[in-house]
């Protein structure tokens, strides 16, 4: 699911389904002439309100009933009714068929731009790596079960509104704290203690007359989990005794929403760069007239364009694509010399790119130093009541800047919290453990945080952090929040 | 690609199952707002915009309950963002706590700080859910002057008889033809009975002849005639019964006594008139029939209107009698007792002339032997409380059991002593 920010003109449309399909399929010859790879695709055209409905739900047609989703709604359209903010304008979901969302007051124009817009994100979404663990062919029915479900939960007598509610909003804050690679696969128990028995053998030592012979730590295949564990929510639903099978249920459909949603996340920049790429090559080979061309550029512009002070992914994704490209294609001189000649054509760059890369790599490793400068991308800090800019694209700064760019998006921006131990005291306390990484947590989010997380626990709940340079445990039971300073 | 043909579905405006299957969560999500707001009442209460404004207006409310958290980053966490083309260091680039740059439209960042946390509510609205579960003290009936007040006519349900100026045309007609495709129904199975095979239309028309009978009104001779018409019949008719909803309200008055003098700084006015302010609205809300009195007093008393009442500063020395004579005296004229009943509260700093204080609880005591309730509120916000006198120690000598004080220290009091206030039943009867 993504969308195209920016609103404009409301202007009734002048022209019919008839043109649009026609639109369609010139779209289609060229998506076939640049060799994209798309999955069969749906247009269903709609109204603002619609859409607006669309949108609180993440795109879906179907999705579980929640309160935040009538706050989300509400919240949309305030921006929308007050003119803060525009409707995208349009909305994809990355499924087989792929769905997306025509807006019908748009222009003309606007929708073609959106169809071959749509046609990049439906390529991608068929052929990146991340988007392997989400079965498209099964999303759209499997939103519809889970809703089934959930309304079934909330119809049922004995549970009702408030009982799947309490579970819902505590698994919706803690469903980001799940795997973030979904590529590599998890072990199972029996692989998890097979890893610790081979963990604990001593290494071979070639000079094992003259060396102590190493003790054996005997690995404790009894402590629960083994590895630390990144699915919180699958943890506690498989760990907590006391949940009943409902509950259970709702964690699962909370911790598999999650998770379809974690690839777009993960590929924000990507996705959005190469959808916008191809958009452009395939309106601009289309041999518009004139006054449609005019309109293209325009509103290609108000896309692509960069915002001062945020990072507008449309942006900032294209960038980099073009830079591929464009690498790939006709380096520089000292490019030759730095990186040798390209063994691939340009295309074949980056249709190997769209594949293998999500954006921390795709970052990582395309994003260079003259385009850090090129862009001016900053980096910040707060200092008292400010941000400040801290570090400017200068020859010190571009490497510290492009680290902090990557540490700030997709699932990067999400603390990683891990599962140490399920018996912490032998009193089935919940011991977790936030990997710090030079950033705090926010007290008062965390704080919130763990009481709905001692409320699927059932117990007690502790969480070793750090703050402001000292580690910490928060602490969290039926006496309330408390934080406590660890040796 | 390999793929089919692309789908285009048509625009649906009637598919209204779809575009708003966002209702039921709407509902729940206003709902969780109403919950939140009647939290945090009291601080909103403690919010000095509210008082005396117009009920029209619309406030804004601060949302605590219905933030949805989860474990992000504070705000020792940078980022980076992209710049005009001319980044120096040290330039601001935002403030922390609201979105900080970087923040694109919809990076998944989860940062706290732009939450949707704070939502509209009409004034009017606010003291709707304020006074939810909040009753007036049970207002002693007394029985000679009720009010009767025809509160609303309502429509309810319908009846065979009435005046023709309440006819329900469409549920009339609507009974006709039931009859008639009851009649027809009848006439029908006669006619199978009679004739399976074919069916002669004479003998139709000498079935619905029978019919017919039963429309008493119809004249029975015109038979070429009857099989068009079916005309109205008396039973067919329904009026619109109309109910007048009348309810017998207790006569009360609540006469408000607030001390204007000097030493009721602006603090402390605002206080009382907060708390004047609650009780003004809660009775308007809730009881059609209530009549308040203001009055200002400071060594002289005046009933005043609502809008001076709220909004008018005075200045001057300090009689606490002048206000409770003035209103014993209102109470003679206009609220006798017998025939009302009559709540009377005062709020004042208690820093009262001594002279005045044997007066005062006199007529103090007066007040709450006619009252069915009398409040004394003392406002003295902290600090100023041990270098003032009090009236507290000197009311304290007023036995009557419907006599209340309290202390207003802070804003954060007015919510709570309000309550206090009302929970006070009358002890007596």
């Amino acid at each position: 699911m993504s969308g195209i920010g920016l609103d404009l003109s409301r202007k009734s449309s002048a022209y019919s389904m008839d043109d649009l399909v026609e639109w369609d399929r010139r779209i289609r010859e060229k998506v076939d002439e640049f060799g994209l790879d798309c999955f069969p695709q749906e247009f269903e055209i709609c109204d603002h309100s619609q859409m607006l409905g669309y949108m609180a739900y993440s795109g879906m047609p179907s999705h579980y009933p929640h309160w935040s989703y009538g706050k989300s709604y509400e919240k949309l359209k305030t921006l929308y009714d007050h003119g803060v903010s525009g409707l995208p304008y349009e909305m994809v979901i990355n499924s087989n068929p792929a769905i997306a969302y025509l807006m019908r007051d748009n222009t003309l124009l606007l929708n073609i731009l959106t169809m071959a817009h749509v046609y990049g994100h439906n390529d991608f979404g068929k052929n990146n790596f991340t988007f392997k663990s989400t079965r498209a062919e099964l999303t759209v029915e499997t939103f519809k079960t889970h809703a089934m479900r959930v309304r079934r939960y909330v119809e049922d007598p004995s549970i009702g509104v408030e009982k799947v509610d309490r579970i819902l909003d505590s698994a919706h804050s803690l469903s980001w704290q799940c795997r973030r690679n979904l590529a590599i696969r998890k072990l199972s128990p029996e692989e998890q203690i097979d890893r610790a028995l081979e963990g604990a053998e001593p290494r071979p030592d070639p000079f094992q007359k003259i060396h102590a012979r190493p003790e054996r730590v005997e690995p404790d295949l009894h402590h629960v989990p083994i590895q630390p564990d990144e699915d919180v929510l699958l943890f506690i639903r498989d760990h907590n005794p006391y949940l009943a099978e409902w509950e259970k249920d709702l964690l699962t459909i909370v911790d598999e929403e999650a998770k379809f949603f974690i690839p777009m996340m993960e590929t924000k920049i990507m996705n959005e760069g190469w959808a916008s790429y191809w958009h452009k090559q395939i309106l601009e080979s289309l041999n518009l007239d004139q006054g449609l061309h005019i309109e293209f550029i325009i509103r290609h512009n108000q896309v692509v364009r960069p915002i001062s002070g945020q990072l507008n992914p449309y942006h900032l994704g294209l960038r980099v694509w073009e830079d591929i490209y464009r690498r790939w294609t006709e380096p520089t001189a000292d490019e030759i010399k730095r990186d040798g000649v390209p063994t691939k054509s340009g295309r074949e760059k980056l249709f190997e790119v769209r594949e293998v890369e999500r954006d921390s790599s795709f970052l990582r490793r395309y994003l260079t130093e003259e385009m850090i400068r090129e862009m001016d991308i900053f980096q910040y800090e707060a200092r008292g009541e400010d941000y400040v800019v801290s570090k400017v694209a200068d020859d010190e700064g571009w490497r510290a800047i492009k680290d902090t760019l990557i540490k700030n998006i997709g699932t990067n921006s999400i603390p990683v919290i891990k599962v140490e131990d399920a018996d912490f005291g032998q009193s089935r306390t919940l011991y977790l453990k936030h990997y710090h990484d030079g950033r705090d947590l926010h007290l008062e989010y965390g704080e919130k945080t763990m009481a709905y997380l001692q409320r699927l626990w059932g117990r007690e709940v502790v969480m070793e952090t750090t703050l402001e340079g000292k580690r910490s445990l928060l602490c969290c039971n039926d006496r309330g929040f408390s934080v406590r300073a660890l040796k | 690609m390999a793929t089919g043909e692309t789908i285009f579905r048509e625009y649906r405006p009637s598919d209204a199952e779809r575009s708003d299957r966002s209702a039921g969560d709407r509902l729940r999500h206003r709902q969780k707002v109403r919950e939140s707001i009647r939290e945090n009442i009291a601080d909103i209460i403690a919010e000095e915009s509210i008082i005396g404004k117009d009920k029209d207006r619309v406030i804004k409310v601060p949302l605590r309950g219905i933030k949805e958290y989860r474990f992000v980053y504070g705000d020792n966490s940078g980022g980076a963002a992209q710049g005009d083309g001319n980044s120096q260091p040290g330039q601001v680039v935002g403030k922390t706590g609201k979105e900080g740059p970087g923040k694109g439209d919809d990076m998944a960042g989860d940062r706290p700080g732009v939450d949707y946390y704070e939502t509209d509510v009409t004034l009017e609205e606010l003291i709707e859910i304020m006074f939810e579960d909040l009753e007036l003290p049970n207002l002693e009936r007394r029985a000679l002057r009720e009010i009767q007040s025809d509160y609303s006519s309502k429509r309810k349900g319908y009846r065979h008889v009435g005046i023709r100026v309440r006819l329900d045309k469409r549920r009339t007609a609507k009974q006709r033809v039931m009859r008639m495709l009851a009649a027809q129904r009848r006439a029908n199975g006669k006619i199978e009975e009679a004739l399976p095979d074919d069916e002669e239309p004479e003998e139709f028309e000498e079935d619905a002849a029978d019919v017919s009978e039963i429309t008493a009104l119809q004249p029975p001779d015109q038979t070429a005639v009857r099989q068009k018409r079916f005309p109205f019949h008396q039973d067919d008719l329904r009026y619109k019964h109309i109910e007048i909803d009348t309810r017998e309200e207790s006569n009360a008055a609540v006469i408000c006594i607030m001390d204007t003098s000097g030493s009721m700084d602006t603090m402390k006015k605002y206080l009382a008139r907060s708390f004047f302010f609650l009780l003004y609205q809660f009775i308007s809300t809730r009881y059609r029939n209530v009549e308040i009195v203001f009055i200002a007093h400071h060594t002289e008393a005046n009933e005043v209107t609502e809008e001076e009442f709220f909004h008018k500063g005075e200045s001057g020395g300090t009689f606490i009698s002048s206000g409770y004579l003035k209103a014993l005296e209102i109470i003679r004229e206009r609220y006798h007792p017998s025939l009302w009943n009559v709540y009377a509260f005062h709020c004042s700093d208690g820093d009262n002339f001594d002279s005045d204080n044997p007066t005062a609880l006199k007529a103090g005591e007066e007040l709450a032997e006619i009252c069915n309730l009398f409040g004394y509120g003392e406002i003295k916000p902290l600090g100023s409380r041990y270098y003032e006198s009090s009236m507290l120690n000197v009311f304290r000598r007023i036995q009557a059991p419907n006599f209340h004080t309290v202390l207003i220290e802070r804003k954060e009091d007015i919510w709570p002593s309000f309550k206090a206030f009302l929970a006070k039943d009358r002890v007596q009867e």
